[in-house]
């Protein structure tokens, strides 16, 4: 079945002439037209330019002349990234009729390196949530119980790749919003460093943490297009002009001799048993591959969530007024002036999340609050991007779990603070700019997926693929697949 | 105003950079194209867009404080300042504002009493709006639209300290500011187009306190009489209201030059919370010393050292400096006809005379595209002072000059203007004036030395002021009292 397939075996296909791009788009269009009814990863599907993408695919390797490992392979990205001429709704109505002039930089190299757009995917509404229950359209659910959420906010992403509804897709991660869902639908997410991919068309909710990142089916793949869309770009600022390594190449190497910490605040009172015996059992493994592992400690990660809670939102109520009803997207008829159309226009555009979140972040910004809040919360960022400063003096990589507890059910987790907790191992990443990858590190008895996290240094994504892949070999997780009738 | 006050003012300019893009896309800044035409994601706010540093706009920004003798921070950010209004298309402008660009320099303003040195705070980069078009007046309009080609053009904004004493003052702040960004390019300098504006802060307090009184700002001052005229009036209403007992309210206040009065805008419990937070866009700014270097290297003569050295070096008086240094295109035309003729004097009598009288002095395109060159107008001096045309006829010439932009000599020669120098050929002109006028010279033989003038200029009539007035008053002097 090809939809089955990694990228590198698609490929593989592609170039041997059993399968053509566009059997495979028509494979992963059937696949998404049977199975997303029941998991609803799309917001929409993009089929008709999908095909006609395949199809130039289709010639470039009938000629013998393909552009490199993505091309032709079917990807579909998360609706946060801007896409010329397709909607990008951002999973909110405030944008639910916007259509981009223009294409993210992400977007921009996928297409150029060849790759067929499936088409767009749910999130919680301007990737603020761990569930994609934020999202103003509709849940998304987890491919491995259709009960449970996805994980969040790129939850439409993680749940088309373990549907195998797409070969991969890419997301975005602010504070665990790659990682998190990947654990949750038991595939691999990488979120890479911050300043490493362009965010250029990646609608932003927190712009010193945004990071687009891939979900894919192995860490092989997650190296393929992540070479792909990395690097500096004329458009952004803040990606940095740090040479893009080829990471396939970087792996398949052992990690016999590599130092990885296991840091001592990521093992807390209240976690799944369960995620807590996963996580152990597989420092054994790495350490049965030679890995000298190690206890480290990163003694401010307790700070660090609610560090996030101010940095985030104060970044968001900036980043978010922009959304008004004057220039684009949503606009309230009705209104007798241009204050009350800006006012019921931000009212029934934004859920109850992000106005929660945009007077949060009003309020730390404010005059004479500033210093105690959003000041405040610098500092401690300081503080955590330090602690992983220091463990990474002794140690290469640091293993952790990527969330406390497994996929929830839709509706479980009413209260926000609960929610939030679901990000306390991702967030200090993130806060930190780092790298980190979530991939399948076990099973729940009930039989749910238990994320891995491996974090490293700031552009050493070639050590955190290292690991994984090396761990990935050694164990069979990736291989599982949900039962979807 | 009564006695006891001293007025307090502080200005702030905002300055539009003449860059050919928009201070962080690729946008053109030209002015007058059909609206929304130069626009791209970026400066209409489009979500996802992202900023990107015009570099030349940092140079600009740079080369001013450098001539204003600023500190340059050589690391700086910028900084999102929030509000929200319809002509913003991101509701934040990026702006600078706890690390600007440059801080604590000094401008020489010349003033009645002499000049004065007054500080500049600061100086920083930000982004320009957009225009709104109201169909109609603003309170009954049925519509507004929203032009976003001015929105993110580079603006460079000037903040003084309080140093100013009167509206005289500030007038002649803004002047000598206006006339440093002019010469330095990198604005230019048309307020009522707006590419400099003033928003003032004013207050008086009771002379010889150093506490401030209560700060007034005045917004919408887009040309020099607005801005004196707005101040003369906020001096006056403050000191009345001192007068009489009432407290002043820190506000803000629009100018209203059609009822020539100031408005209250807001008040400071109305006052915008801007909410600024370092721009997470944009990394710091981190500038190279040697970079800044090159800069002061190349900067021009500013117009402070040129008058010094016009009055030093040409033996003008500093009144005409001060006139010719108004623009650098003036200035340039003056000392390169000084070159070609080497009489500073006269050359700096004919620019501010003649030339001023065809084109604004501080229009330096105005004045590159003149018809008469430096060099022509050179020749034409060379014409007097060689005898070949009196001053008088060669007034007529530079006009004639000036319309056919033909040079003096050919227009001398085609009209026969040539000085008549000739003393039997006058004598015969002065005979027959003498002749014809005999109630003229009865009277200056009676005493009426005026008389002299009078038929002095009988001989220029006659002759079409051709005659060499030198030649015409000792054949006068020669001959009449032989009549």
């Amino acid at each position: 079945m090809l939809a089955a397939l990694s990228i590198e075996a698609l490929g593989a296909r592609f170039r041997d002439g059993s399968a053509t791009p566009s059997a495979a788009t028509e494979a992963y269009l059937a696949r998404i037209a049977a199975l997303d009814p029941k998991v609803r990863a799309y917001t929409a599907v993009t089929r008709d330019a999908a095909l006609a993408q395949a199809a130039e695919a289709d010639a470039r390797f009938r000629a013998g002349t393909p552009r490199g490992p993505l091309d032709g392979v079917p990807i579909a990205l998360k609706d946060v990234l801007c896409t010329r001429g397709i909607a990008t709704t951002c999973g909110s109505r405030i944008l639910e009729a916007y259509v981009p002039p223009y294409d993210a930089t992400v977007y921009e190299r996928l297409r150029a390196a060849g790759s067929v757009l499936l088409g767009k995917l749910n999130m919680d509404e301007f990737a603020m949530g761990s569930s994609t229950e934020n999202s103003a359209f509709f849940t998304t659910r987890n491919p491995w119980d259709l009960g449970r959420v996805p994980g969040g906010s790129s939850g439409g992403s993680a749940a088309a790749v373990s549907a195998d509804m797409a070969a991969a897709t890419f997301g975005t991660d602010t504070g665990g919003s790659i990682r998190q869902p990947a654990a949750f639908c038991g595939n691999v997410g990488l979120k890479p460093t911050y300043g490493r991919v362009s965010r250029y068309g990646l609608i932003a909710f927190a712009s010193s943490l945004d990071q687009v990142g891939p979900f894919t089916k192995t860490v092989a793949d997650a190296a393929l297009a992540l070479r792909v869309i990395a690097g500096a770009d004329p458009m952004d600022s803040t990606a940095a002009p740090v040479a893009v390594p080829d990471y396939r190449a970087a792996l398949g190497g052992d990690v016999a001799g590599l130092r990885i910490g296991i840091p001592r605040e990521y093992f807390i009172d209240g976690m799944d048993p369960e995620v807590e015996r996963a996580v152990r059992a597989a420092v054994d493994v790495l350490r049965g591959l030679g890995a000298k592992t190690e206890e480290v400690s990163l003694p401010h990660t307790e700070y660090g969530l609610a560090a996030y809670y101010l940095i985030g939102p104060a970044e968001a109520s900036s980043n978010l007024a922009r959304y008004d009803g004057v220039k684009y997207g949503l606009r309230v008829p009705g209104a007798r002036d241009l204050v009350e159309m800006e006012n019921r226009t931000r009212a029934a555009g934004f859920g109850k999340e992000v106005k929660r979140r945009i007077m949060l972040g009003t309020y730390a910004l404010s005059a004479g609050y500033y210093d105690a809040y959003y000041g405040q919360a610098l500092r401690v960022r300081t503080l955590v991007a330090r602690d992983f400063h220091r463990a990474f003096q002794t140690v290469d990589a640091i293993v952790a779990p990527t969330t406390p507890g497994v996929a929830f059910k839709v509706g479980e987790k009413e209260d926000p603070l609960q929610m939030y907790l679901n990000d306390v191992f991702t967030i200090p990443v993130s806060l930190a700019g780092l790298p980190g990858v979530s991939i399948p590190g076990g099973f729940t008895l009930a039989g749910l997926p238990i994320g891995l996290q491996v974090i490293g240094k700031a552009y050493d994504e070639s050590t955190v693929l290292r690991v994984a892949h090396a761990y990935e070999r050694a164990t069979d997780w990736h291989t599982r697949k949900p039962v979807l009738s | 105003m009564s006695g006891p006050y001293e007025t307090v003012i502080g200005l702030e300019v905002h300055a539009q950079l003449r860059t050919r893009t928009k201070m962080f896309c690729g946008c053109s800044t030209a002015f007058g194209a059909a609206p929304n035409t130069q626009t791209c994601p970026v400066c209409q706010g489009h979500p996802g867009s992202l900023p990107v540093i015009n570099r030349r706009a940092i140079e600009f920004g740079i080369r001013t404080a450098l001539a204003l003798g600023c500190r340059i921070n050589l690391a700086n950010r910028f900084a999102r300042k929030h509000y929200y209004y319809p002509d913003m298309p991101k509701n934040y402008q990026i702006s600078q504002y706890e690390e600007p660009l440059a801080e604590h320099g000094t401008l020489e303003v010349a003033g009645a009493a002499g000049a004065r040195v007054i500080g500049i705070q600061r100086l920083h980069l930000e982004e320009d709006v957009g225009k709104l078009v109201h169909e109609g007046e603003l309170a009954t309009a049925r519509s507004s639209q929203v032009d976003y080609n001015r929105a993110g053009v580079p603006l460079m904004e000037i903040v003084s300290r309080p140093d100013l004493r009167s509206p005289e003052d500030a007038g002649a702040y803004l002047r000598a500011l206006r006339a440093i960004v002019v010469y330095l390019g990198v604005c230019d300098g048309n307020m009522e187009e707006g590419s400099l504006r003033c928003d003032a802060n004013v207050s008086v307090r009771i002379a010889g306190t150093d506490v401030l009184g209560t700060k007034i700002e005045i917004k919408n001052l887009n040309s020099f009489r607005h801005v004196q005229h707005a101040l003369e009036y906020e001096v006056k209403r403050q000191a009345q209201a001192l007068d009489s007992g009432e407290r002043l309210v820190q506000e803000t206040r629009l100018w209203d030059p059609d009822r020539a009065r100031t408005v209250s805008m807001r008040s400071k419990e109305f006052a915008h919370d801007y909410r600024y937070f370092p721009e997470p866009d944009l990394p710091p700014l981190e500038l190279d010393p040697a970079e800044v270097e090159r800069i002061r290297a190349a900067l021009p003569e500013l117009p402070a050292a040129k008058r010094g050295r016009f009055v030093a070096t040409h033996g003008l008086t500093p009144y005409e400096a001060d006139l010719l240094c108004q623009g650098r295109g003036l200035a340039d035309y003056f000392e390169a006809a000084v070159r070609e003729s080497g009489k500073p004097k006269v050359v700096a009598n004919w620019v501010l005379n003649e030339l001023l009288r065809e084109l604004p002095a501080d229009d330096d395109a105005a004045v590159a595209a003149c018809p008469i060159s430096p060099a022509r107008l050179a020749g034409l001096l060379a014409l007097i002072e060689d005898g070949t045309i009196s001053g008088k006829i060669a007034k007529d010439v530079f006009e004639k000059m000036f319309r056919t932009g033909e040079d003096a000599r050919t227009i001398v020669d085609r009209e026969g203007l040539t000085q008549v120098a000739d003393a039997g050929e006058l004598g015969t002109v002065v005979d027959q004036i003498l002749a014809q006028n005999p109630k003229v010279v009865e009277d200056w033989r009676g005493g009426k030395k005026a008389a002299l003038g009078f038929l002095v200029g009988q001989v220029m009539k006659a002759t079409q002021g051709k005659a060499n007035p030198a030649l015409v008053n000792s054949l006068l002097g020669e001959k009449l009292p032989k009549v």
